[in-house]
């Protein structure tokens, strides 16, 4: 089979991607789904505060997939489901279902939105013993909303990512009780509204710069041992606070799932674990885009819709008009800015308007974010507070580029007073 | 009714022991504490084929170890599981330790070993690229491999079984008495075992199984060691099993890629009373690290997917415990298997097997299958096959587990063959479901609703492995 456009994944991103492409007019797409549904990580999130931004209301997770699976409805996009992409190459990509065996088809431009997953235990190396009771967050979630299974009662969650924080309030309504919040970095990873909503509400402690430094239970987890950590992140000798619990959650970061942009030889970002795009998401690899959290873990669903439509306009001009030369610019991220997306950015032929997502690396008070233009600086605004839980963005110009024809490279860095 | 035989431990040896024992007419049974085979020292270990330079020349252990190395290769052909020839390097990192390989390299050929070489610190490199600096000489045993702990074990369990051997689990023996020239083996299932040969083969505890029948006292201090293992992504990082000149500790830390492509750094080891501690912690974990990076540079720390520590069965003596008790008449111990016991196993297994077997005066089976075939695997198949395959079983084409790519029907078939899985774990070891970058994040829901669907158990009955690490929380009481 042959199509222009072929999205791998149905999450809220490969959904995203899927009705912009349609709606850019190109009508033989295609979206790979390995769940049996549509709609991603938002089936799982049945808390409410999704869509303010696109819908300017505040929907759940699942209402708010609903809405873009309406689309692709109506817009009679194909889609299979219940199929896994094992490999992508230039052009091409092959996937395994019961129906069809192993298939590989062609397709002119691949859009990746694959999402991404969440970090083991293993990867932060807690020492102790390996019972059962310990899970990441987001599985935990899966099997309280999804199965409506119960996975513990009395709880511990280590990291205050957004699905941490979003899973302390839930399983506190269903009636387990939530003992600590612990968060290695002295700052929380999640949303400001979400440790107010979620932990201040019910009264659930969040220690900041703590962690597991022991786990106890050779069946089931019966305990666990919380220290408080130095600059260096290592735990401090006498801080050590044990708490009894049978669960153990968590929520220590996503990493953008990307075996497959890998199989394609797309190059990856070491900071973001995401494929390095230009302003179109048009990755290394010629024809293949990404968007959404396979290419950096977003904050808010909306804007991952948001740079998903992008995505999907964009491989379908690619579709329409074929490679072209680019000739892309370095946007670097300097002095508190940990990573820009894109990273790179064509001044002749990008939109009139172009927007830059970012994250800092920690939290800053009455800094300014600033854009230069090589050593010109073109742009400068005061930030009350910077987080590394919320991304922020700044917008390019085209006719505000088109002033420096000989530019290098764009800076985006934080500078104080 | 009496068995011939009862196996006390399923562990790698145990189970080598009975399937050497199943190509006879005997009737033998195994029992298990666990609620799976390959449940304690076999599940958590370097996975090394020793080629055999390090045991005392014209000891048992020595003989075992050449002996068993060989037969794991060519057992792999026969029970189909991975098993990869990559070779050893053992390094120094002194020019005044050259002696000591020399001593290793004397020994090696004393015992048998062949293909060695000594090379210095350049050469290695040259062969080994991620050595550091500090290298300057090492021992090159071409012979040296690794092997999958996991299947391997399952391999011997199921052959056995096929073979008439009998299993039974959740089965800790808790006392042994002699009868009327029978062993009476209760366990606390409140069942009495009846048997004239007993082969204690209980890991850690085979001086507790020992000391039931004996004067002559074991003991064996259980030696901890804590691993560290990183994700597939770093495949070749190292293509040999790296070595330490080896202390009176023990063989040091190695860095080795693992039979499915992962990198393994480890292990401590750390003497303990308590033979149920297999917890890590952090120092041990730092040693490990610190450690490593003396053998191989810029190690990939960033990917690591998880860290362990198994406990090794070492006697006080020193030496493996292999034959029938001076004091207790046709009751075997294959106690004290510590390192190089994982390479010894299908020797081991021989060994002990012809005692009993010469004293039992027991035949030869005519019908005895020697072959096993392992799950279907569908990572890595090409597209006819795989269409095939799913024609014949559509479960196939449903991936469960993303980062090792296990498919619905290899669950099915690990739950469902000869001594299926009962547990995650049981299904993790068998399958590699679970086992990758993501540690069975993804899976878990998954894994668990087709364990459930297969068995008939209910969902809060499912266990990470033993009863007692049930995954989820039944209603409330």
């Amino acid at each position: 089979m042959k199509y222009d456009i072929v999205i791998i994944g149905g999450g809220p991103a490969g959904l995203a991607a899927a009705v912009s492409s349609k709606e850019n007019k190109t009508d033989n797409i295609l979206i790979i789904e390995r769940s049996d549904s549509l709609g991603g990580i938002l089936n799982q999130c049945i808390h409410n505060g999704f869509g303010l931004h696109t819908f300017k209301e505040e929907l759940t997770g699942p209402e708010y997939a609903a809405r873009y699976i309406q689309q692709v409805q109506e817009l009679k996009i194909p889609y299979l489901l219940n199929t896994m992409v094992i490999d992508v190459k230039f052009h091409s990509i092959t996937y395994i279902n019961k129906t069809e065996g192993m298939v590989t088809i062609e397709a002119k431009a691949i859009i990746l939105a694959m999402g991404c997953r969440e970090r083991p235990r293993g990867a932060l190396n807690i020492p102790g013993y390996r019972p059962s009771g310990i899970f990441p967050a987001g599985t935990a979630q899966r099997l309280m909303n999804i199965e409506g299974h119960k996975v513990g009662k009395k709880v511990v969650i280590l990291g205050s990512g957004d699905i941490g924080l979003i899973m302390a309030r839930r399983l506190t309504l269903e009636g387990a009780k939530v003992e600590v919040v612990a968060e290695l970095m002295p700052f929380s990873g999640g949303l400001k509204r979400n440790i107010v909503q979620c932990l201040d509400d019910f009264n659930i402690p969040l220690k900041l710069s703590h962690t597991v430094i022991d786990i106890e239970g050779k069946d089931r987890v019966t305990g666990i041992v919380l220290a408080k950590v130095g600059p260096d992140r290592r735990p401090i000798a006498g801080t050590e606070v044990h708490y009894e619990c049978d669960t153990l959650l968590l929520s220590v970061g996503l990493l953008p799932e990307n075996e497959l942009s890998r199989k394609a030889d797309v190059e990856i970002s070491p900071i973001t674990n995401g494929p390095v795009v230009d302003d179109e998401l048009q990755t290394s690899t010629e024809g293949i885009f990404a968007c959404g959290n396979v290419l950096h873990v977003h904050d808010l669903v909306d804007y991952v819709s948001e740079e998903a439509a992008l995505a999907g306009k964009e491989a379908s001009e690619y579709v329409k008009r074929g490679e072209i030369k680019r000739n892309t610019i370095k946007i670097n991220a300097e002095n508190g800015v940990r990573y820009t997306v894109p990273q790179r950015v064509d001044p002749k032929s990008m939109s009139d308007l172009l927007t830059v997502r970012f994250r800092v690396a920690n939290v800053y008070t009455g800094r300014y974010i600033c854009v230069y233009f090589d050593n010109t600086l073109i742009k400068k605004t005061k930030k009350k507070v910077l987080a590394p839980g919320e991304m922020e963005k700044v917008i390019l110009k085209k006719e505000e580029l088109a002033k420096y024809p000989t530019i290098t490279s764009i800076t985006i860095k934080t500078e104080e007073e | 009714m009496a068995y011939d035989v009862i196996i006390i431990g399923g562990g790698v040896t145990g189970c080598a022991i009975a399937r050497s024992l199943s190509k006879y007419n005997l009737s033998v049974v195994l029992l298990e504490k666990n609620e799976d085979v390959c449940s304690e020292t076999s599940k958590a270990n370097s996975g090394i084929v020793h080629s055999g330079y390090d045991p005392e020349p014209g000891t048992l252990m020595a003989k075992l170890n050449v002996k068993g190395g060989a037969m794991i290769e060519q057992l792999s052909k026969e029970l189909d599981f991975d098993y990869i020839k990559n070779g050893s390097m053992i390094i120094s990192f002194d020019k005044n330790d050259a002696p000591q390989l020399k001593e290793l390299y004397d020994r090696g050929v004393a015992n048998g070993v062949e293909q060695m070489e000594i090379l210095s610190g350049d050469e290695a490199r040259a062969i080994e690229p991620n050595l550091t600096d500090e290298v300057q000489g090492a021992l090159l045993c071409k012979t040296g491999g690794i092997v999958d702990p996991f299947n391997l074990t399952y391999a011997l369990a199921e052959n056995a079984y096929i073979n008439g051997v009998e299993f039974i689990f959740n089965c800790p023996v808790t006392s042994i008495n002699k009868r009327n020239n029978l062993y009476e083996i209760k366990c606390n299932d409140k069942k009495t075992y009846r048997t004239k040969y007993v082969v204690n083969a209980a890991g850690v505890y085979s001086d507790v199984i020992h000391n039931m029948v004996s004067k002559k006292k074991l003991h064996i201090t259980p030696k901890r060691g804590n691993y560290i293992l990183f994700d597939n992504e770093v495949e070749n990082f190292v293509t040999h099993t790296i070595f330490q000149l080896p202390t009176k500790l023990g063989k040091g830390i190695l860095v080795t890629p693992t039979a499915h492509g992962n990198l393994l750094i480890g292990p401590t080891s750390i003497s303990q009373e308590d033979k149920e501690d297999t917890s890590t912690n952090l120092n041990d974990l730092d040693t490990v690290t610190n450690q490593a990076a003396r053998s191989v540079k810029n190690i990939p720390f960033r990917k690591v997917i998880t860290s362990f520590s198994g406990i090794r069965a070492a006697e006080d003596g020193g030496d493996f415990i292999l034959g029938e008790a001076s004091d207790a008449e046709n009751f075997f111990d294959a106690a004290g298997i510590k390192s190089p016991g994982l390479s010894c196993s299908p020797a081991t297994g021989e060994y002990i097997a012809d005692l009993i077997v010469k004293k039992a005066g027991a035949n030869k089976k005519d019908d005895f299958i020697a072959t096993r075939k392992a799950t279907i695997r569908t990572k890595g198949m090409n597209q006819a096959e795989y269409t095939t395959l799913i024609k014949k079983d559509p479960t196939y084409g449903t991936i469960v587990c993303r980062c090792e790519q296990v498919s619905e029907g290899e669950i099915i078939d690990a739950i469902n063959r000869p001594l299926g899985a009962k547990s995650l774990d049981g299904i993790k070891r068998r399958v590699r479901a679970g086992m990758g970058r993501c540690q069975a994040g993804f899976c878990t829901a998954r894994t668990l609703e087709i364990l459930c669907k297969q068995t008939g158990m209910e969902m809060s009955e499912v266990c990470k492995n033993n009863k007692g690490s049930e995954v989820l929380m039944g209603d409330d009481e």
